[in-house]
């Protein structure tokens, strides 16, 4: 069964003397477990998809189900619970918040689910475990370094035991060495059966996942599956 | 999710402490100038009321016009209340002269080496009734003392202590207008009348002692008459007959003007309780500009503290913050500044005004009730002036806050 489905979106943006259609009806269907990465041209509507996946922002035209549960009907809070339960977000700019230490960064998305201060810690401290930042609990954002702090963001998108991660260009702002890290934490959760959707300009990046759609001038142009697909899952 | 929040807006609120702090500025001084204000106010209230319960009730001031308008028979000054009139007023239904004084001039009371100069007051015994004016030691004098024109005295604390000093002058013998007079007792303190004399500097003598022995050898002119009416419905009545008694005594045609004029004290004395009700409110009024002004600065900071956190609110959204969560950050930022400005402002409006009782010598009356209603008031700035900014933040976009950079 598809976690997500997208049947015909459009998405206009009002712009001066008019509309800019940055999505001309798209449809996408995927399922528990994939791990699809998202390609095209700057300007293509990767990211516009993405925040419309991610229930940011509202689409003009078409469905959209998230879940099987329509994401057009439902109120602002029916939304922000979707994202608090439901999504994972990783950004390029990491978006941490510098006045708060990693733990509470990550325990964040907690505190809008009503869950206690200690199981936040005792869930944070996990996390953080897992991503390989253990001793850094106290430190504040600006004290690590960008991959650290891309990791930190990992930790927090899944604090929440989402069933799909959204990462718009992830690893655009570091370089190929953390990349890798970064990517090798994907492919564990993805392993481990997070639905995964990722933004990349990087055709190698791109290569770790396990489907490609390709965007051109807000349409998908290209659906198919990676190389990495077909030596995970040999035929026969 | 309370105290995380709480926590939360501490952090935020520490990390521009110095903004913080000028913003609590404001609704420091509003609520101390509110506290303070409330306090001088009703500080004046309460000693009018004092002032109008020592005075008594029913009571009307008869007393000669300070002067007649041109072009009438009479010259200025030259109007005169008399014995005579007094008498005459004894006898109208519903009416009681308790006691006239010829206050313009004092005169003079010998005792011994020491002298000192008293208003001479008149009056009969119910007189200290209806001023509600105890004495203290000795006793006073009776009907009797009235109808005999005994020289008896009633001296006040004042010219008690000039005569005397630490003598008991219970039985002693003052000369007032070379005529010896037996004091009966002391009257108890009663400070400064409404129109500013000292009442202490008084003598009180029997009613018909002062008409034939003190007053009548002035001519029969009095410098005023304090008439008692039976109740305070009767006022207007007895005030009515009054007028026509004295008009026809003193032949005023019909369209003159009186030569006279009648105070009913009751109207005196509630005219300056609203007064200072009136100043009370005003000074209130004039303090709750401040504290206005107070929460403006709230409403300000949290305006900017909302557009510089516009990304902050974007990421908590994208993370589920739903709008309660946002809303209730803001609005309990902006309360926690006001209730700590309210605090602070409230013990600073205490100081201020323990100050002015102490050294500008005026009535203060701090209520637990005022610094309550300055407390609610300060939390009621808080949420009124939070929550536009609050409400701003709740209702952003999160794609758009996201993006803002
Ligand atoms: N808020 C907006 N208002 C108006 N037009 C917008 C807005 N956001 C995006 N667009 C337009 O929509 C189109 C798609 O933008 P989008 O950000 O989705 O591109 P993208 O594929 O993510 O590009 P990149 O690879 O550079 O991130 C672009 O032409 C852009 O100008
Ligand atoms: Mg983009």
């Amino acid at each position: 069964m598809s976690v997500i489905r997208v049947s015909d979106v459009v998405k206009d943006y009002p712009i001066a003397g008019g509309y800019y259609r940055a999505l001309q009806g798209v449809s996408l269907e995927i399922a528990q477990g994939e791990y699809v990465a998202i390609m095209g041209h700057s300007g293509s509507g990767k990211s516009t998809f993405m925040n419309l996946l991610g229930c940011l922002d509202r689409y003009t035209q078409g469905r959209y189900w998230l879940n099987s549960c329509e994401v057009g009907s439902l109120s602002r809070n029916e939304l922000a619970q979707l994202r608090n339960r439901t999504l994972g977000f990783v950004f390029q700019g990491f978006n941490l918040l510098s006045r708060m230490n990693l733990a509470d960064n990550i325990g964040l998305p907690l505190v809008y689910a009503g869950v206690s201060k200690a199981e936040r810690r005792r869930r944070a401290q996990a996390l953080l475990d897992r991503v390989g930042l253990g001793a850094y609990a106290e430190s504040h954002p600006n004290q690590i370094s960008g991959g650290q702090q891309q990791r930190v963001a990992i930790a927090r998108a899944l604090i929440n035991q989402p069933r799909v991660l959204l990462a718009d260009e992830p690893t655009g702002n570091l370089d190929s060495q953390t990349s890798e890290e970064i990517l090798a934490i994907f492919r564990q959760l993805n392993a481990d059966g997070i639905t995964i959707v990722l933004v990349t300009h990087e055709a190698d990046v791109a290569a770790h996942a396990l489907r490609q759609v390709g965007f051109r001038d807000g349409r998908i142009v290209r659906d198919e599956p990676t190389a990495e697909a077909g030596r995970r899952s040999p035929p026969c | 999710m309370l105290i995380a929040m709480l926590g939360e807006a501490w952090r935020a609120m520490g990390a521009n402490r110095l903004r913080s702090l000028l913003t609590m500025l404001g609704m420091v001084i509003g609520v101390g100038a509110v506290v303070l204000m409330m306090a001088v106010g009703q500080g004046a209230q309460y000693a009018v009321k004092q002032s109008i319960s020592a005075m008594g009730s029913n009571l009307f001031i008869v007393s000669a016009s300070l002067s007649t308008t041109s072009g009438g028979v009479r010259r200025a000054g030259a109007a005169k209340i008399t014995v005579a009139d007094a008498e005459a007023m004894m006898e109208l239904p519903g009416v009681e002269v308790v006691g006239q004084s010829l206050h313009p001039a004092p005169v003079q009371v010998i005792h011994g080496q020491a002298n000192w100069t008293a208003s001479i007051v008149g009056a009969v015994p119910e007189y200290l009734d209806a001023r509600s004016w105890d004495v203290v030691s000795g006793s006073r004098f009776t009907e009797s003392d009235v109808k005999a024109a005994t020289r008896v005295a009633l001296i006040g604390q004042n010219v008690g202590r000039k005569l005397f000093g630490d003598e008991d002058p219970v039985g002693k013998v003052v000369r007032i207008k070379q005529q010896p007079f037996v004091v009966l007792g002391v009257l108890a303190p009663k400070g400064q009348s409404l129109d500013g004399r000292d009442q202490d500097d008084s003598i009180i003598v029997p009613l018909v002692t002062a008409q034939r022995k003190l007053f009548g050898q002035t001519g029969g002119g009095i410098n005023m008459i304090m008439v008692k009416a039976e109740s305070l419905e009767a006022m207007p009545s007895v005030e009515q007959e009054m007028r026509a008694l004295l008009r026809q005594r003193h032949r005023i045609r019909e369209g003159m003007e009186n030569d006279f004029s009648i105070r009913d004290l009751t109207a005196t004395a509630n005219t300056a309780a609203e007064t200072a009700k009136v100043m009370s409110m005003l000074l209130g009024s004039i303090a709750s500009v401040s504290l206005l002004v107070g929460g403006i600065g709230i409403m300000n900071i949290m305006l900017v503290s909302v557009t510089e956190r516009t990304r902050e609110i974007g990421i908590r959204m994208a993370l589920g913050a739903r709008e309660g969560a946002i809303l209730a950050q803001f609005l309990l930022e902006a309360i926690i500044m006001s209730v700590i400005g309210c605090v602070i402002g409230l013990l600073l409006g205490l100081v201020g005004a323990e100050l002015f009782r102490r050294f500008g010598n005026t009535t203060v009356v701090v209520s637990g009730g005022s610094a309550l209603v300055a407390f609610g008031v300060a939390l009621s700035v808080g949420v009124f002036f939070g929550y536009y900014p609050a409400r701003k933040a709740a209702l952003l976009d999160p794609i758009e806050a996201l993006r803002y950079q």
